[in-house]
């Protein structure tokens, strides 16, 4: 099992789904995330004071999904949120070792889909 | 007694006070970070009550009652409104009752320490804000708005001139910002770190709930529903206008974008520079001055705070102090007895003794309030201590000055 953190554009997050949805990775935490990479922020100007290194909004997704669904996961994701230009954003990729279905109580990979 | 007289000041007197609150409270709100907007909502709204209070109680009867001597201060002959009826006064206003002149100028010391708000937000002790405010109008307002306005006035003596409070309100809330910034010290972090107004639609709406509520400030001095009124109404307006344009432009020249909260500044700042002249000047001019005080304001805030370095958290004194300031003098140049008979003429109408008395009355009114500010702040200091804790300022005083928080994260 393995636990895939994307981050990706705001702007991005429909194509994004419809990608997952499309090799059935239905299953997904969405959530509001501030963050630079190599594009380094933004400046914003209050009363002509400059304010460098704003933060950008960027969206977070967690999805845990079992082996034989990282390579289309991480193919949905990079198809969806791919544009070529610096700010696309990165695929994290961890070890995952339990999950546990709150409702049931199963565990393991019967739980993640 | 004219009844159409009285209702215009009645609803002037309403307008007023919507431009403490929620105008300027949100104007202000808006601006500071998200841990301490309820601190400002708060301190806008509890001045309402304080002042109001202090205003019927003695604080009316300091400024406009009969001279106590040397036209220094009123007498405390109308403390707690004796005397102030519904029977007109005509030494103020002949054609509504004098209670209705009172109420109408309770508004009006009740902004005038809600303006200094924007120096100190974010870091003074509540306790100490509360105490410096009541010490504040009882002997800063109280005697400027008698020498300036009350009968027996030393400068009303001398024949100066202040449509709607640019000395009374605007100068001396602004140079007593200036100095409580100065004597406060920085916000922790300032220049270190960002600091992002948390709200900017909540200044736009204050600023545009501002503007409204101007028409009454200065068009409500007129005291009457006549032609007078309708000439501050106008010359209010295009100032306004004229300056938040020009902001905006400046901005884009300079920054390559105009901001809404250049606009809004801008336009405040319009506000309060035609304040004391929008009854003399015809709105022609009042344009004019609209646009020199958006460029004067811009320079203070701009370039001359970030040169010297003072944290006036909300720009106070660059709005409304150098915006009052250069109002008050440019009555003394575009006055004009054509506009309002009962005015004078201003050195572009012939005559340079109005443009003198105005200059000398900004000086004078500038170190009163400054040598005051000082003094009332050093007291409250040792008295209470006026600045929180440097964990509280982490904090946000919202937690730690009102135990409470404006939103909620979770539910």
């Amino acid at each position: 099992m393995k636990l895939i953190i994307a981050i990706i554009q705001p702007h991005k997050l429909e194509a994004v789904k419809q990608a997952l949805e499309d090799v059935d990775v239905n299953l997904m935490t969405v959530t509001n995330v501030l963050g630079q990479g190599r594009q380094k922020g933004h400046t914003e100007i209050y009363r002509g004071a400059k304010e460098a290194g704003g933060l950008l909004n960027k969206v977070r997704l967690d999805i845990a999904v079992n082996e034989d669904f990282v390579e289309p996961t991480i193919a949905a994701i990079t198809k969806g949120a791919h544009s070529g230009k610096v700010g696309d954003g990165k695929i994290f990729i961890v070890d995952l070792r339990e999950c546990i279905r709150i409702s049931n109580g199963e565990r393991g990979g019967k739980a993640i889909g | 007694m004219n009844s159409g007289d009285t209702a215009w000041i009645l609803m002037s007197t309403a307008l007023v006070l919507l431009m403490t609150i929620p105008g300027l409270a949100f104007f202000y709100g808006g601006l500071v970070r998200r841990k301490n907007v309820l601190s400002i909502l708060m301190q806008c709204f509890i001045i309402m009550c304080v002042i109001s209070l202090q205003w019927v109680l003695f604080g009316y009867s300091l400024s406009f009652g009969p001279d106590a001597g040397g036209g220094i201060i009123g007498s405390l002959k109308w403390a707690g409104l004796n005397f102030v009826g519904s029977q007109p006064n005509p030494d103020y206003a002949a054609t509504i009752p004098h209670s209705v002149f009172m109420i109408f100028q309770c508004m009006f010391a009740v902004i005038t320490p809600a303006l200094i708000i924007g120096a100190f937000a974010e870091r003074m002790k509540f306790s100490a804000f509360l105490i410096f405010t009541i010490l504040w109008a009882t002997f800063v307002y109280d005697p400027i708005a008698h020498w300036v306005w009350g009968t027996g006035g030393w400068l009303r003596n001398l024949g100066v001139l202040d449509f709607a409070g640019g000395v009374v309100v605007h100068t001396s809330s602004g140079i007593s910002a200036l100095v409580v910034a100065l004597l406060l010290g920085k916000r922790e972090g300032y220049k270190k770190q960002p600091f992002r107004p948390h709200n900017l639609p909540f200044t736009v709406l204050g600023a545009g709930l501002l503007w409204f509520g101007w028409f009454g400030f200065n068009a409500g001095s007129a005291l009457a529903a006549d032609g007078i009124a309708a000439n501050a109404f106008i010359a209010t307006h295009v100032a306004a206008a004229a300056a938040g344009l020009t902001w905006a432009l400046v901005e884009w020249q300079q920054n390559g974008a105009p901001t809404i909260l250049g606009v809004c500044t801008g336009a405040v700042a319009g506000l309060a520079t035609i304040t004391p002249v929008c009854g003399f000047v015809n709105p022609m001019n009042a344009i004019f001055i609209g646009v020199l005080a958006a460029v004067f304001c811009y320079i203070a805030i701009v370039i001359i705070k970030a040169k010297l370095g003072y944290d006036d958290a909300l720009d106070a004194f660059g709005v409304h102090g150098v915006g009052g300031i250069w109002g008050t003098i440019a009555v003394g140049l575009f006055a004009e007895k054509a506009v309002n008979a009962a005015g004078a003429n201003g050195a572009f109408f012939g005559d340079t003794h109005q443009f003198l008395v105005q200059l000398m009355m900004v000086a004078v009114v500038s170190v009163f309030v400054a040598v005051m500010t000082w003094i009332l702040f050093k007291f409250v200091d040792t008295v209470v201590g006026i600045r929180v804790e440097e964990e509280q300022e982490f904090i946000g005083l919202d937690l730690t000055q009102q135990s409470e928080a404006a939103y909620t994260v979770i539910e």
